[in-house]
C-alpha cells in the first residue's frame, strides 16, 4: 500500500442507484448497442451476427471510425471539420489517378496519399489556428474545394480497378500464423467448420487485457479515493464487454480470420485512445477545448495544438480514403459525399460535447458502431433509405438531448 | 417602524444538505438591511427563497411580506409584488441600448410595436434618478462595469420596487464607483426603497446599513441594529467565523533579501486602439521575501502590466527588458514566462484561470505537466499525489481531487489556481486580486500562503483594489495610476490616504 498515506480520505461507496445516476451516460451508450444489437439479431432472424455480416459490418464501418478518432481531437479541441468527406474522396480519387493513370507503385501512392492528406489538414488548420478564422466557415470551403477537385481529378468518372495488392487494404486478411492442425482441432472441438486461430487467440487476448486493464485501474481509483463502482457493475461490464469481444472474434475466425483494416483500425484506435488519456499533448487539448484563454496562460501553445488537431484529422481522412477507395475497387467523385455527417454524429453519440473539452475515444468508436449497427441492420430487414435517415437523424437527436439533460440535472 | 418583510423559520433541504436550518430576517420598512456572512453560509439560498426561485412548499417556515402570508410559486410573482434581486453577475444584454435593456421584457409599446419616444423619455428620467447622464441609445458593453450597475438599479426602479435585494453590488467596482453606487443606496432610502445588500466589504456595511444580520453555516447568528448596538468590523468577523479573529492579516518577518526581478523600462501599446500607450515606462523591482503591492484604481492598468509581462498575454509593441537575479530573461511568451521563473494568478479566476469542466488534479498540473509526466506520458499516479498534496496544504474544501472544479465555491476555486502556480514552482508570483470575491476566512488563509511563499525567499507582487489589503500585506507599494507608476512607498510610509492623494494629485 504505498498509496496509503495520500489516499488520506476513505473511498466513498456509492450505492448502485446513485453510481448508476452519476455515470448514466456510459453505460447507456454501451446499453443502448446491446439493445440495438439484441433487437436487431431476433427481427433478423440471426443474420446480423452471421460471421459474414460481422465482417462485413467491420468492413463498412472501418473508415467512418477511422475518421471518428481525428474527429474526436478536432471537437474536444472546440472545432470542427466538415470537409472530412471531400478530403477522403479526394485523397481516394488521388490515390485511383496515380496508381491506374500513372502507374506509380503503391508505396509511393500511399506514402504521397498520407502526405497530401497531412498538408490539406494543415492548409485548414493554419487558417483556424492561426487567423482565428472559425472552422465551420474553413472546413466548409474546404468541403466544397475538395468536392470540385476531386471531380476534376476524376474528370467526372469512376477510376479503376485497383491491383490486388491495393485491394488487400480494405479486403485482405491477416494470414493466421497457427499450424491449420491446431485450427482444425479446435474446429472440431467448438463444432465450427473452420477456425481462424489468430482471429480467436486475438480475441481472447483483448478480452484478457480488458479486463486486467479494468481491475488496475480499479485499484487505482481505490487508492485515491475516487467513487468507486459498484463490485457488481464493475463485473458486469468487464464481462460483458470481455464475452461480447469472444464473441465477435470467434464470428470473424469462423468466417474468414482477421481483416487487415480491423486491424489497422484496432492499432489506431489504441493509439489515440493512450494519446488522448495519458500523454501530456492529449491533456493539453482537453484544456484547451475547455477554456482556451485559461490554457494560453498556463502556457499551453493554443494556436500550435489547433493547427496539429487539423493536420492529424487530414492524415487519418487520407487513411480513410485509401480504405473506401480499395474496397469500392475503384475511386469515384462521389465517394465521401455526405460522410463528415456521420463521422460527426458518431462523435455526438459518444458523449463529446458541442463546446469542446469533453469526449472519449471510446465513445467515439462505441458512437460509430450504434450507427453502423443501425445502417447494416435496417438494410438487413429491407427498411429504406428514407425512414433510415429519419431514424439515424432521431437517434442523434436523443443522444444529444439526454446528454445535455443528465448535464442540467447533475448540475 | 414596521417590518416589511419577515422570513420566519426557514428550512431549506437539498440532498444531503439542508443549507438553510430555521433562519429568522426581518426587514424594517425603509431601512438597509445588511446580510453578511461567509460565502456558502446560506445568504443566496435564503435570497432565492424569498424571490421564489425555489417556489412555496419546497422550504419550511413562513415569508410575510407587506402584512401578509406571501407564497411565490416565481420570480415574476415575487417582482409583481415588488421584490427585485440584482445579480453579482449583471444580466444586461451587452450589444443592446440602454433604454432596450431597461425595457427588456417590459416593452413600452403599442399593439407590440414599440414606442420608443416614450422609452427613451422614461429612460431618461430614470437614468437621473441613479445619477447617469448618459443617452438612452448607448450601447451596454460601451458602459463600465460601475455604470452598468447603476442602468440595473435603474431597471430595478422602472418596475416599481419596494425591496431592492443588491448581491455584492461592490464586487467588481472601483473604489470611487463603489462610494457612488453607496450613495445612490442611501438617497433611494431617503425615497423610501427598502434594501437588503449582500457584501464581503464590511466597511461599506458600516456605511451603509441601519441592521446587520450574520449568517453562518445556514443559520442567523446574530443581528445588529445600528442605533443600539454599536456595529465594528470586528463583532461582525467574529460572528461570520465564529471565532475571533485577532488579526486579519496574519504577522510575518518582514525580509527583503536579494534583488529578484527588475522590470526596467517597460512600455505597452493597446492591442486594438494602436496609438494608445496603456504602460508609460514603468520600472519595477522584487527582491527576494518580499511582498510588493500595487495600488491603483480600476482602469489604471495593472491588470494590463502584469499580464504584458507575462509572456505578452496582453497589448502590442512592447517594450523593456526583464532580469531575473541579475540576468535578462525571454518572456515573449507565456512558456517562457514560467520557464523564466514567473507565474500570474489571474483576477479572473472563471475565465482565465480554470477549466471549470476539468477535476481539481486537472488544473493543479495543468501550467506543469512536465513534472508528473515522463517523456510526454503522463504519470497519474503522481499527479494524484501532488493534487491531494496541494489540497491538503491549501486546505481546499472537497470531497477529493476529482471533483469538477465549476462546483466549488469561489474561496476553493482560487486555491486552486493558487496552486496550479505553485506547482509551476516561481521565484515571483504576481496574483491580481488574488482575495476579490471571496469570505473573511479563505482571505485569511490566502494571506497565509502569502507569507509562506515570502517565507520561503519567492517575491510576490500584489495587485489589490482594496487598499487595507495592500496596506495590511506589503513591504513596499508602487501606486500606479493612468498607466504609469505615480509614487512608491514603503510599508512605513504607506497609508490610504498617502496612496489617495498621491493618486489624485498626479
Amino acid at each position: 500500500m504505498e498509496f496509503a498515506e495520500h489516499g488520506a480520505e476513505a473511498p466513498k461507496r456509492l450505492g448502485i442507484g446513485e453510481y448508476l445516476v452519476r455515470h448514466l451516460r456510459e453505460y447507456g451508450l454501451l446499453f443502448a448497442l446491446i439493445t440495438i444489437m439484441v433487437f436487431f439479431q431476433i427481427v433478423t432472424n440471426g443474420t446480423l451476427l452471421k460471421p459474414v455480416n460481422v465482417t462485413n459490418l467491420l468492413l463498412q464501418n472501418s473508415y467512418i471510425i477511422i475518421m471518428a478518432l481525428g474527429m474526436l481531437i478536432v471537437i474536444v479541441s472546440g472545432n470542427i471539420d466538415l470537409s472530412v468527406g471531400s478530403v477522403m474522396g479526394f485523397v481516394g480519387a488521388l490515390a485511383a489517378v496515380m496508381i491506374v493513370e500513372w502507374e506509380q507503385s503503391i508505396a509511393v501512392t500511399v506514402v504521397t496519399c498520407l502526405v497530401a492528406g497531412g498538408l490539406i489538414g494543415a492548409a485548414q488548420g493554419y487558417w483556424i489556428a492561426y487567423w482565428k478564422i472559425p472552422s465551420f466557415i474553413v472546413t466548409l470551403a474546404g468541403m466544397l474545394v475538395f468536392r470540385g477537385l476531386s471531380l476534376w481529378l476524376l474528370e467526372g468518372q469512376s477510376l479503376g480497378p485497383f491491383p490486388r495488392e491495393f485491394q488487400m487494404i480494405a479486403n485482405g486478411f491477416v494470414p493466421d500464423i497457427f499450424p491449420s492442425g491446431l485450427s482444425q482441432g479446435v474446429a472440431d472441438l467448438l463444432g465450427a467448420r473452420r477456425v481462424n486461430m489468430l482471429s480467436l487467440s486475438t480475441g481472447l487476448v483483448a478480452a484478457g487485457l480488458i479486463t486486467w486493464m479494468g481491475m488496475k485501474s480499479r485499484a487505482q481509483n481505490r487508492a485515491y479515493g475516487m467513487d468507486l463502482e459498484p463490485l457488481a457493475f464493475f463485473y458486469a461490464r468487464i464481462g460483458i464487454t470481455s464475452l461480447a469481444l469472444i464473441f465477435i472474434f470467434y464470428k470473424l475466425s469462423t468466417f474468414r480470420g482477421l481483416p487487415n483494416v480491423l486491424l489497422t483500425m484496432g492499432v489506431l484506435a489504441i493509439i489515440y485512445a493512450f494519446f488522448t488519456e495519458r500523454t501530456v499533448m492529449g491533456r493539453r487539448i482537453y484544456a484547451l477545448g475547455g477554456n482556451e484563454k485559461a490554457a494560453k496562460l498556463s502556457g499551453i501553445k493554443t494556436e500550435r495544438l489547433t493547427f496539429l488537431a487539423f493536420a492529424n484529422m487530414g492524415v487519418l481522412a487520407a487513411v480513410a480514403g485509401m480504405v473506401f477507395a480499395a474496397r469500392l475497387n475503384s475511386a469515384t467523385p462521389k465517394a465521401g459525399f455526405a460522410l463528415e455527417l456521420d463521422v460527426i454524429a458518431a462523435v455526438f453519440i459518444g458523449g463529446a460535447s458541442m463546446s469542446g473539452g469533453v469526449g472519449k475515444i471510446v465513445g467515439a468508436v462505441v458512437g460509430a458502431f450504434l450507427m453502423g449497427v443501425l445502417n447494416n441492420g435496417m438494410s438487413i430487414m429491407g427498411i429504406g433509405i428514407d425512414y433510415q435517415q429519419v431514424i439515424k437523424g432521431l437517434v442523434l437527436l436523443a443522444a444529444v438531448i439526454f446528454d445535455v439533460y443528465n448535464k442540467s440535472k447533475q448540475a | 417602524m414596521t417590518a416589511l418583510l419577515e422570513m420566519r423559520s426557514i428550512t431549506k433541504e437539498f440532498p444531503g444538505v439542508k443549507a438553510l436550518d430555521t433562519v429568522n430576517l426581518a426587514v424594517k420598512q425603509g431601512e438597509i438591511h445588511a446580510l453578511v456572512g461567509e460565502n456558502g453560509a446560506g445568504k443566496s439560498t435564503l435570497m432565492k427563497v424569498l424571490s421564489g426561485v425555489y417556489p412555496a412548499g419546497t422550504y419550511d417556515g413562513e415569508i410575510h411580506y407587506d402584512g401578509a402570508l406571501a407564497e411565490f410559486a416565481n420570480i415574476a410573482e415575487s417582482e409583481a409584488r415588488g421584490i427585485i434581486i440584482i445579480h453579482q453577475e449583471l444580466a444586461l444584454v451587452p450589444l443592446l441600448s440602454i433604454a432596450e435593456n431597461l425595457f427588456l421584457g417590459n416593452e413600452r409599446a403599442i399593439g407590440g410595436i414599440i414606442d420608443w419616444r416614450q422609452t427613451n423619455q422614461r429612460t431618461e428620467s430614470l437614468l437621473r434618478k441613479v445619477g447617469l447622464s448618459e443617452p438612452p441609445s448607448t450601447m451596454v458593453d460601451k458602459l463600465g462595469v460601475g455604470k452598468q450597475q447603476l442602468v440595473e438599479i435603474a431597471k430595478a426602479l422602472s418596475k416599481e420596487v419596494r425591496l431592492l435585494i443588491l448581491d455584492e453590488p461592490t464586487a467588481a467596482l472601483s473604489e470611487s464607483d463603489s462610494q457612488a453606487l453607496l450613495d445612490l443606496m442611501l438617497e433611494l432610502k431617503t425615497r423610501g426603497v427598502t434594501q437588503i445588500i449582500i457584501s464581503h466589504k464590511l466597511n461599506e456595511v458600516r456605511r451603509v446599513a441601519d441592521t446587520v444580520t450574520v449568517i453562518r453555516d445556514g443559520t442567523t447568528v446574530s443581528t445588529m441594529d445600528a442605533e443600539t448596538d454599536e456595529i465594528t468590523e470586528d463583532r461582525i468577523v467574529r460572528d461570520m467565523v465564529g471565532r475571533d479573529m485577532a488579526d486579519r492579516y496574519p504577522e510575518r518577518d518582514r525580509r527583503a533579501g536579494g534583488m529578484l526581478m527588475e522590470v526596467r523600462n517597460w512600455n505597452v501599446w493597446h492591442p486594438l486602439h494602436t496609438e494608445r500607450q496603456v504602460i508609460n515606462d514603468i520600472s519595477l523591482t522584487v527582491r527576494a521575501g518580499e511582498v510588493v503591492g500595487i495600488a491603483g484604481l480600476m482602469g489604471a492598468g495593472r491588470t494590463e502590466l502584469a499580464m504584458s509581462i507575462f509572456g505578452r498575454s496582453y497589448g502590442r509593441n512592447i517594450s523593456g527588458s526583464i532580469e531575473m537575479r541579475g540576468r535578462a530573461v525571454d518572456v515573449s511568451s507565456v512558456s517562457k514566462a514560467i520557464d523564466a521563473g514567473l507565474a500570474y494568478v489571474t483576477e479572473d479566476r472563471k475565465s482565465l484561470g480554470l477549466i471549470l469542466e476539468e477535476s481539481i488534479q486537472r488544473n493543479i498540473t495543468l501550467a506543469n505537466l512536465k513534472d508528473v509526466s515522463r517523456n510526454a506520458i503522463l504519470n497519474e499516479a503522481k499527479e494524484t499525489r501532488v493534487a491531494q498534496d496541494y489540497r491538503k496544504a491549501l486546505n481546499i474544501r472537497s470531497p477529493g481531487v476529482f471533483q469538477k472544479v465549476m462546483n466549488l465555491s469561489g474561496g476553493n476555486q482560487q486555491k486552486v489556481v493558487l496552486s496550479k502556480w505553485l506547482f509551476a514552482h516561481p521565484e515571483v508570483l504576481i496574483l491580481d486580486e488574488p482575495t476579490r470575491g471571496i469570505d473573511v476566512g479563505a482571505k485569511f488563509e490566502i494571506y497565509g500562503i502569502i507569507n509562506d511563499l515570502s517565507a520561503q525567499d519567492k517575491g510576490v507582487v500584489m495587485i489589490s483594489s482594496e487598499m487595507p489589503e495592500l496596506l495590511g500585506m506589503c513591504d513596499r507599494i508602487y501606486v500606479m495610476n493612468e498607466g504609469t507608476f505615480v509614487g512608491e512607498l514603503t510599508a512605513q510610509e504607506a497609508s490610504q490616504e498617502r496612496i489617495m492623494s498621491l493618486i489624485v494629485t498626479e
